[in-house]
């Protein structure tokens, strides 16, 4: 139990570690740099805990390990370049560190003081040999970190240092100095909406759990995360956690709750592990538990795990789940505010839109306001997937053009091939294609061509991706995440799907594009929840800027892109091919005919387009066309 | 196929007086037995008083809990967008024919079960493929060859 006389204490003896790596402060006591290494899921997965082992045994070897010390940090978002290490007070970004680079960033770096230039993201090394600040390239420069704050600048699993960059002191602010109403009305003011999907005005959704009659109420935090392709939601609780539990308590205060439900997916290890810790850390100084600062509050909360059904990130299915039982959708009223988790008004967000509460309540509504658009205040978190060369987690202005997001920050279409369009809002979503490329990202303009925001999955797609096919991955997620509840999704999304099929296997029928037209349509008007209402918008923003495609499938049995299987042949060129004869030697139905140093021909009658030529090949002479 | 059943019984007692206690007990047995046996959903449904078929509607709703044992190495092929736009349905394809199975099936010597897996979240290094806890990214379908023989 701290009191927030020793809460302050502790932020400032914290605070001249978060300084040194803003650039304040050149040392922290004893301790003159620090090795901030990723690990979030992606840099774990190559093998950051091994990196910072590493560096712990090489470091104890040449007696620093006082004067350096190794912090485990969230994600800097540069994913594609993972692992990340960052060195500071100079901030040097290191990536792709393996743990046998570690000895020679120690010697070279740490005691000689010689950066390791070999191993520094390139985009920060100028012409001159000399290292920029990270911050200053492309990827960094036009973003703007308000959710992401913390991410890969603190430690997740201490929480002084969260104290230390200002944590909890807006709910310190709430707690002392604010009413319930004061704070509806400031997130109200600010203009937030959620970040899940819908992008419902998050004061609203605060009043009317306010509103509600009843003794008990619950909040609870949506962190089922099954957008694929979208991973902001973890990436938060992975890099500040506390961020989340700050923000649910003062969601607690403002609507009358005492307890709290984060619902997680269970896919995602690091951040249970990471949350848990942080609530535990939290109870143990008060901060969570009875008799908040002295105020009278009492708020505290669990973690309920999903077990991998999509559906439960829809509102209802969700309290469902909570519940212990199936995750299948109600109809709406009563609305969750009303009668949600066990029955008691419940007030719930999502990840992303918990994190801007504890900014929003510290430098006011005005403030968050100012960012982003007049409808869609503040920013948005994307993860960059795909076809781009920066994959990795992005954080924008609303409003900002899809153009900057993809060239300047994302670095473009790798293999210098062509954008074809963008995939947002995920299963739920539709396509950008290039022609809109000026789009400016917020809620409104999304949905006006058809796309939404979604919760900010953006899966980039080259001139070799078919349009259809894209159409039929996402109707195979949905079909296969209907809880078959409501007939529309159940039945409608398979019909979808079985014509999607049809189409791509080249056997796509005259009249085929027009019933699919139909069928989204209908389903689209008759779904019971968002799931079903939503899924067919991918099949409808794809025909709507890719009709063209889908008519080659069906008309000529051909597929543009050269994606579809069913509808290429394999050809051999023959300027290429040096009658070597791997290809005749590999052929399984003995399709491919030739004589030995000449040109060589496949039999595409008895052809079955397995492939195993085109990988054989030496020459790279023969492709699917 | 003999259960043990105090480990059960600790796991239902531990959590049985939460309010929506059945998700939890279903996560805790699947982590401790790999899977969610018959036996075990009877005890399940008679010490939480809910019929059986409700036991084993919640189970079945939930791709994450099973009915029966997976092999020894799970193999999981992530099929998110990001990993499918960049070709994890070819890495997928190599792995069912390299084990001569289909995804969500066991091999017959215990050994190996394929996945389809949901967004594993390491989108930045897509296609991704997991065996157990190790993940194996930005792959070509050729590297699940070597990647597959480490594990026998």
């Amino acid at each position: 139990m701290k009191t927030l006389e020793q809460l302050e204490e502790i932020r400032n003896k914290y605070k001249q570690f978060t300084d040194m790596r803003t650039g304040e402060s050149a040392n922290a006591g004893e301790c003159r740099r620090q090795i901030m290494v990723c690990c979030g899921t992606g840099c774990t997965s190559s093998k950051s805990p091994k990196i910072i082992e590493a560096f712990e045994q090489e470091l104890l070897k040449n007696n620093l390990d006082k004067e350096v010390k190794v912090i485990k940090t969230g994600c800097f978002g540069l994913c594609a370049l993972g692992p990340v290490v960052i060195v500071y007070p100079e901030g040097i970004f290191y990536s792709l560190v393996t743990p046998e680079d570690v000895p020679e960033i120690v010697e070279e770096h740490i005691i000689k003081g010689n950066i390791v230039k070999r191993l520094v993201y390139s985009e920060t090394l100028n012409d001159d040999g000399s290292v920029k600040a990270f911050g200053e390239v492309g990827f960094y420069k036009k973003q703007m970190r308000v959710a992401l704050r913390h991410c890969g600048f603190i430690n997740p699993e201490n929480i002084d240092e969260y104290i230390a960059v200002g944590g909890y002191k807006a709910l310190e602010k709430v707690l002392k100095s604010m009413t319930r109403e004061d704070v509806i009305k400031e997130v109200k003011d600010s203009g937030l909406r959620g970040r899940g999907g819908g992008g419902f005005p998050t004061g609203m959704k605060w009043q009317f759990t306010y509103d509600s009659e009843g003794g008990e109420k619950y909040v609870a935090c949506n962190a089922d995360e099954g957008d694929p392709g979208a991973f902001m939601d973890r990436s938060v609780l992975e890099g500040d956690p506390n961020t989340v539990i700050e923000a649910m308590a003062i969601a607690g205060y403002a609507v009358g709750a005492q307890r709290g439900f984060v619902y997680i997916r269970a896919e995602y290890p690091i951040a249970v592990k990471r949350l848990e810790n942080a609530i535990e850390q939290a109870r143990e100084y008060g901060i969570l538990g009875e008799n908040i600062f002295g105020t009278g509050f009492n708020f505290d909360m669990e973690i309920r795990l999903g077990a991998g059904a999509f559906v439960c990130g829809e509102e209802t299915a969700l309290i469902h789940s909570i519940e212990g039982m199936r995750g299948e959708p109600r109809p709406r009223p009563p609305f969750p505010a009303a009668k949600g988790i066990f029955g008691k008004p419940t007030v719930l967000n999502n990840v992303e839109t918990y994190a801007n509460i504890p900014v929003i309540i510290l430098n006011g509504a005005q403030w968050f306001k100012n960012l982003g658009t007049e409808k869609s205040a503040g920013t948005k978190v994307f993860a960059l997937g795909g076809k781009i060369n920066n994959t990795g987690l992005v954080e924008v202005p609303m409003g900002t053009p899809l153009r900057e997001v993809i060239y300047d920050i994302g670095g473009g279409i790798p293999n210098g091939k062509k954008f074809k369009a963008a995939q947002t809002g995920g299963p739920s979503g539709g396509c950008i294609p290039a022609e809109l490329i000026d789009t400016p990202v917020d809620f409104d303009s999304l949905v006006s061509i058809g796309s939404m925001m979604g919760s900010g999955g953006l899966i980039v797609m080259d001139e070799d991706n078919c349009m259809v096919d894209i159409a039929k991955f996402f109707l195979e997620f949905t079909v296969d995440e209907s809880c078959g509840k409501c007939p529309p999704c159940r039945i409608g999304t398979k019909r979808m799907l079985e014509i999607l099929k049809r189409i791509t296997e080249g056997k796509g029928q005259d009249g085929d594009i027009e019933k699919l037209e139909t069928l989204a349509k209908t389903i689209k008007d008759s779904a019971l929840c968002g799931l079903g209402q939503t899924a067919p918008n991918p099949i409808l923003s794809t025909l709507k800027y890719f009709r063209d495609e889908y008519e080659a499938h069906v008309y000529e049995k051909r597929c543009p892109a050269g994606s579809c299987k069913a509808l290429l042949s394999i050809k051999i060129d023959p300027d290429v091919c040096k009658g070597c004869t791997v290809c005749a030697k590999t052929c399984p139905v003995s399709a491919i005919t030739g004589e030995r140093k000449q040109a060589h021909f496949i039999n595409t009658a008895k052809c079955i387009k397995c492939g195993a030529c085109v990988e054989k090949c030496p020459f790279n002479a023969i492709s699917f066309k | 196929m003999a259960i043990d059943n105090e480990m059960l019984m600790n796991i239902i007692n531990k959590n049985k007086d939460n309010n929506g206690a059945l998700m939890q007990i279903l996560h805790d047995v699947q982590d401790s037995f790999g899977y969610i046996p018959y036996e075990a959903q009877k005890v399940i449904a008679e010490e939480l008083n809910v019929p059986l078929s409700e036991v084993y509607g919640v189970i079945t709703f939930y791709s994450r809990f099973t009915l029966n044992p997976v092999g020894k190495y799970k193999v999981g092929v992530c099929l998110g967008t990001a990993c499918y736009v960049k070709g994890s349905d070819k890495v997928l394809e190599r792995i069912e024919n390299i084990l001569k199975i289909k995804a969500g099936e066991t091999s017959a010597d215990g050994l190996y079960s394929i996945d389809a897996t949901r967004c594993v979240g390491a989108c930045g290094l897509a296609p991704v493929m997991t065996i157990n806890e190790d993940v194996y990214g930005k792959l070509v379908p050729e590297d699940v060859d070597k990647i597959l023989a480490k594990y026998k």
